[in-house]
């Protein structure tokens, strides 16, 4: 069953400005950080079924770095941000004062680098999101996992496991330059948020 | 290993196989794979398990190899109609991990070690002996079921290979 009927394309086209914005924030600070130009590709907002949502990030099975972190307050929802292991090497070997061993194991260090770093673009992201919505948004202590697609992204998709098999997911890429760094961000706000985030930007609902 | 049949089951699905090949689901987090094995007929049904009751569903029309509570009994039906008595069946299940701690627990968090317990409830409640299980601990898992043998092999990213 679905959860969603289609929303209309003004609808989507401002999930995907949500998208935008939020991104578009944490890639900025991301920027800052490297002190490198960072590309964004434009924002999907795809409503898909539980199984695609790990086909996004390549496959259920695939080994994904993870930060989840779950929004809280007005309009809930997950946010992920989602790194290739060896995305996530690249991004520590660019940031001064961590040595980063060459193997495909993540030390303690370099887990908790990633941690502040997943921290500080999911807070850009959500500060962003809390600023043109004038909702309130708070994230949880961000928490990292370096594991199977499937495994992680499930996290996300609980609460529309109570309403149908399929759920909504905001999906913004952001590259660096030379592409040796690439990012993910997963937005999946809670079913019931939708109706907030539109009624808070001064979207019509009624004709549904 | 050779190329043979295998039958994939997606998250919040259940499937049967008969007679050769593997049965598998993939990515389980704080979903149960949960089988059921007739040795004698070598039948095999896995469930991908995602929510511990259908009580607190909200969907119109039910998925019932969603939630524990209606999953299990479905499954147990399927094989049935293939031809399986209860009495011959035995169960494994592997998953229900917590993957990410937070200090405020909230009951999405713990949904693993919920579903875990909702499981084995349901299957004392159909008389199906629970002979393996491998579940908890904060990581996820690939299962696969030998319907030839019976053998469960759950993989996992950091533990490897692990056979039930």
């Amino acid at each position: 069953m679905r959860v969603f009927k289609q929303f209309k394309e003004l609808k989507m086209d401002v999930l995907k400005e949500v998208g935008n914005i939020g991104a578009g924030n944490a890639a900025t600070a991301l920027s800052h950080l490297l002190n490198k130009p960072i590309d964004m590709a434009v924002p999907k907002v795809q409503i898909l079924r539980f199984e695609e949502v790990s086909d996004k990030v390549g496959g259920s099975e695939q080994v994904v770095v993870a930060i989840f972190l779950r929004v809280e307050g007005d309009a809930p929802g997950n946010l992920f941000f989602i790194l290739s292991p060896k995305s996530a090497k690249s991004l520590l070997k660019r940031l001064a004062g961590i040595k980063v061993a060459n193997d495909d194991s993540f030390n303690d260090m370099e887990m908790s680098a990633l941690n502040e770093i997943g921290n500080i673009l999911s807070g850009s992201y959500l500060s962003a999101l809390a600023d043109l919505t004038k909702l309130s948004m708070s994230p949880t202590v961000p928490s990292l996992a370096i594991d199977m697609a499937g495994a992680i992204l499930s996290y996300g998709l609980l609460q529309y496991g109570e309403m149908g098999d399929d759920a909504l997911l905001i999906d913004t890429t952001f590259l660096e330059g030379n592409h040796e760094v690439e990012g993910q961000f997963f937005l999946i706000p809670d079913p019931e948020s939708f109706a907030i985030i539109f009624e808070s930007l001064g979207v019509p609902t009624e004709n549904d | 290993m050779i190329e043979q049949n295998v039958v994939k089951v997606a998250m919040a699905d259940l499937n049967v196989i008969k007679q050769y090949g593997l049965i598998r689901t993939s990515g389980l987090g704080s979903c149960i794979g949960l089988t059921m094995y007739d040795p004698i007929l070598h039948l095999a049904g896995m469930a991908h398990v995602m929510l511990p009751s259908s009580e607190i569903a909200r969907e119109g029309e039910l998925n019932i190899a969603k939630y524990a509570d209606t999953a299990l009994p479905a499954l147990l039906e399927r094989l049935q109609k293939m031809g399986s008595s209860k009495s011959n069946l035995v169960a494994k299940m592997a998953g229900g991990s917590q993957m990410f701690a937070f200090g405020g627990q909230n009951d999405t968090m713990r949904i693993g070690p919920r579903n875990t317990e909702s499981c084995r409830a349901k299957l004392q409640e159909l008389g199906i002996p629970l002979i393996g299980e491998d579940t908890g601990g904060n990581y996820g898992r690939t299962i696969e079921l030998d319907c030839s043998t019976g053998i469960l092999f759950i993989r996992s990213v950091q533990m490897g290979v692990k056979e039930l």
